[in-house]
């Protein structure tokens, strides 16, 4: 496909480029960066927006095979366009899960007939996610996983971890963490702190991602494999990752919007759109992941979009399943959260979206130098959007309906078509004088 | 005729955390109204007749249903009791359908208990012209037992500002305990919180309690001793060796209560588990002991929570 976007602040951390400038597709490829280029193909004219690399998600749940009731491959995929998203990372935790080369076929081909963006699966660490044996990791990378993950639960057994970790060196691929210890735990349901003793429910201590960082750090520096923490969470995570890269172990992170967003204290609503593992923490921990967001600690923000069923999350606090939806709102939370409130500028968070998640796993895209993928997203930075109930995704478990946050996706477009477009006022009397 | 300081702020009863000082006066000094009611050979007012409360009671009880529904008859409402056992909720019936089945027969007043904190909020919000009370949710809330505890130490002491008040036991997993320390600090009580380490919450010293884990720091200069149940399932998991260790650290025996101020209240929410918190011979000496004292409290406090509720309401068409 071939198309030419004008007007617009085109920002591409990748070649550290932030500056008025023309982008021109063709053939679904990235073809010319330029002032003023001119193309007798099907023009989008971008004047007042922001021209960024497609967004790449490490981290979603699109269900697909075995709980379609929550969200499917067709319609995360078209959540994820809304959000400006052209490649989402599916996780193995489906049924029956991603542990073997049929159901990374199935992902592979139902993404190609009906899906919106790029799916990349990630398969299974251990056979049913059950944390005992290895799942045939080789096959699953020859059948397209980009990494292997039993998120959703941790890896409990240090020793299965080592080897998979192992392994996964010869593969080129990563193992992503997802750190909690299930004993730590105890049944929580929210972080362990003030408010859960005033709401008098069941906490989950830092301590229980925190130490599971820590060991799984010291095991990729053992087995020189590359370790990827899933959401992190909290400060002790935070100071794990940021020594353990000093140190030379190859380590990247991702945070998830809400965590950026909000806090424990939000939860004495009781909502259960409020309800995630990990958990919404405490003001020093969000503070310490906007600290390794700004330092460039983290590489990575990722939703871990989890939609399910609005009958699934119309219960008590206790009983409802963790996880909260996330593609439609990340750009919009992380702009209001991070630009606007000046804990990183624009550059960082494009970088954040899509290059730096682009070279975590090391991916095509997140680029938009001649020769990349032809995929990009365009945002209006001034826009003010009140999050509304409805969604692209079957799901509605948003911790962020009914409020008010700046910054909207305006279009998406993979390999050069467009798949996701917003009506966009231009702004009126621009000149072709371009802005800064 | 109702003013503006005669009726709650809410149409609910879901925790003493929001509850104002002049509320908390106004449900005592109401209560104690309804106290005299209770000692007269005809044990009724008309208050809520022709209303519907329907005793919602997912988790066991026997003290505080008991108590609201003789609460309930006084007031010559009509009342229903619901236990999730015996009910749909065996064939997997969730908490929002029974509700809602319940509410389409049109009651005035839900009380609820239920193991799962936030319950009656979820009522509350879904039902915006029924009262709720809260008659327990999970570790969270169990307002009513913390105003009929203010009321009998307010009875027996003649004030609650500056009394030494302190409560000892399972804090971690206790309502109770939250329900009393919101109430008592508005009050302008003192609050300390003795357990073993590993029954008490995290950062509960940032409520406004004082905290120690040792009995004997607790008891020293309290004018209130409250004594809370040890839940016994919990031995196996963790929090403490032995319930024999446990008697001998935080066990309220004789020789212990001797140390105590002159004129000590000795309290209890009830059940006890007598031998593990509290020996048998405090629990039952009348001299220390308002136990019994606050369960027949019990009923006029609730009583007049019943009463400020659904008089707000009154009988009034939707």
């Amino acid at each position: 496909m071939n198309l030419l976007i004008t007007g617009a602040r085109l920002i591409d951390p990748s070649q550290s480029l932030d500056a008025a400038l023309d982008l021109l597709i063709e053939d679904g490829t990235i073809a010319k960066v330029d002032k003023k280029i001119k193309a007798n193909v099907h023009t989008i004219d971008a004047t007042g927006l922001v021209v960024a690399p497609g967004f790449i998600d490490l981290h979603t749940h699109l269900r697909e095979p075995g709980q379609e009731h929550k969200e499917t491959i067709a319609t995360g995929t078209r959540a994820a366009v809304a959000g400006g998203y052209t490649a989402v990372c599916a996780m193995a935790n489906t049924v029956p899960p991603n542990d073997e080369r049929a159901v990374t076929e199935m992902v592979v081909a139902e993404a190609a007939r009906n899906g919106w963006c790029r799916v990349y699966p990630v398969g299974a660490v251990s056979k049913g996610l059950k944390g005992e044996e290895l799942a045939e990791l080789a096959d699953l990378r020859a059948a397209g996983c980009v990494a292997v993950s039993d998120d959703g639960k941790p890896v409990w057994n240090a020793q299965l971890m080592r080897r998979a970790l192992e392994y996964s060196t010869m593969l080129g691929m990563p193992v992503i963490a997802h750190e909690e210890d299930a004993n730590l735990n105890e049944g929580g349901v929210m972080h362990e702190g003030y408010y859960s003793t005033l709401l008098g429910m069941r906490g989950i201590p830092a301590a229980s991602e925190e130490t599971l960082v820590a060991r799984d750090v010291i095991l990729a520096k053992l087995t020189n494999a590359h370790v990827h923490i899933a959401h992190l969470s909290t400060a002790g995570a935070v100071d794990a990752v940021r020594r353990a890269r000093a140190n030379g172990v190859k380590v990247t992170c991702e945070v998830t919007p809400h965590h950026i967003a909000l806090g424990d204290e939000a939860v004495q609503s009781f909502s259960t759109n409020l309800k995630m593992n990990p958990p919404l923490r405490s003001e020093i921990h969000r503070k310490a992941l906007l600290e390794g967001i700004a330092d460039g600690t983290v590489d990575a923000i990722a939703t871990d979009h989890a939609p399910h069923h609005f009958d699934e999350k119309n219960v008590e606090f206790d009983l409802a399943p963790f996880g909260v939806i996330g593609l439609e709102t990340a750009f919009a939370v992380c702009y209001t959260h991070l630009v606007r409130a000046k804990v990183i500028r624009l550059p960082r968070l494009i970088e954040l979206l899509s290059c730096g998640p682009a070279r975590a796993f090391n991916l095509p895209g997140g680029s938009l130098r001649p020769g990349s993928l032809g995929d990009v997203t365009l945002l209006d930075v001034d826009a003010k959007v009140e999050v509304p109930r409805e969604s692209y995704s079957k799901a509605s478990n948003s911790p962020f309906i009914g409020q008010t946050l700046h910054g909207r996706v305006v279009a998406t477009i993979v390999a050069g078509q467009v798949k996701h477009e917003e009506k966009h006022e231009r702004p009126k009397a621009q000149t072709r004088r371009h802005r800064r | 005729m109702r003013t503006a300081s005669s009726s709650l702020k809410s149409k609910d009863l879901l925790g003493t955390e929001h509850l104002t000082p002049e509320e908390i006066t106004l449900i005592l000094d109401t209560a104690e109204g309804f106290k005299e009611v209770s000692e007269r050979p005809v044990k009724k007012v008309p208050a809520l007749r022709g209303q519907l409360v329907i005793n919602l009671f997912m988790e066991a009880s026997t003290r505080t249903r008991v108590s609201f529904e003789i609460a309930e008859k006084r007031l010559s409402a009509d009342t229903l009791n619901f236990s999730a056992s015996g009910s749909a909720v065996e064939k997997g019936e969730t908490l929002i359908d029974t509700a809602e089945n319940l509410v389409a027969m049109h009651p005035n007043m839900i009380v609820i208990r239920h193991k799962h904190p936030g319950s009656p909020r979820m009522l509350a919000e879904r039902f915006e012209n029924i009262a709720i009370i809260n008659a327990g949710d999970g570790a969270h809330e169990h307002p009513t037992q913390a105003l009929l505890d203010a009321f009998t130490i307010r009875e027996r002491l003649g004030r609650l500002h500056g009394v030494n008040v302190s409560i000892i036991g399972d804090i971690k997993y206790s309502r109770v305990v939250r329900s009393n320390i919101h109430l008592l600090t508005k009050m302008k009580a003192k609050v300390t919180l003795a357990s073993p380490p590993t029954l008490m919450p995290a950062e509960v010293e940032q409520m406004g309690v004082r905290v120690v884990h040792s009995l004997d720091e607790a008891i020293e200069g309290a004018d209130v001793i409250m004594m809370l149940r040890i839940q016994l399932e919990r031995q196996g998991k963790l929090s403490f060796p032995s319930l024999r260790e446990y008697y001998n650290t935080f066990g309220l025996t004789r020789e212990r209560v001797r140390r105590a101020k002159e004129g000590v209240l000795v309290m209890h929410p009830g059940p006890m588990n007598r031998g593990v918190e509290i020996a048998s011979d405090v629990a039952d000496d009348p001299n220390v002991s308002v136990i019994l004292d606050q369960v027949t409290n019990g009923v006029a406090v609730r009583m007049a929570v019943l009463y400020l509720l659904g008089s707000a309401h009154g009988v009034e068409e939707r």
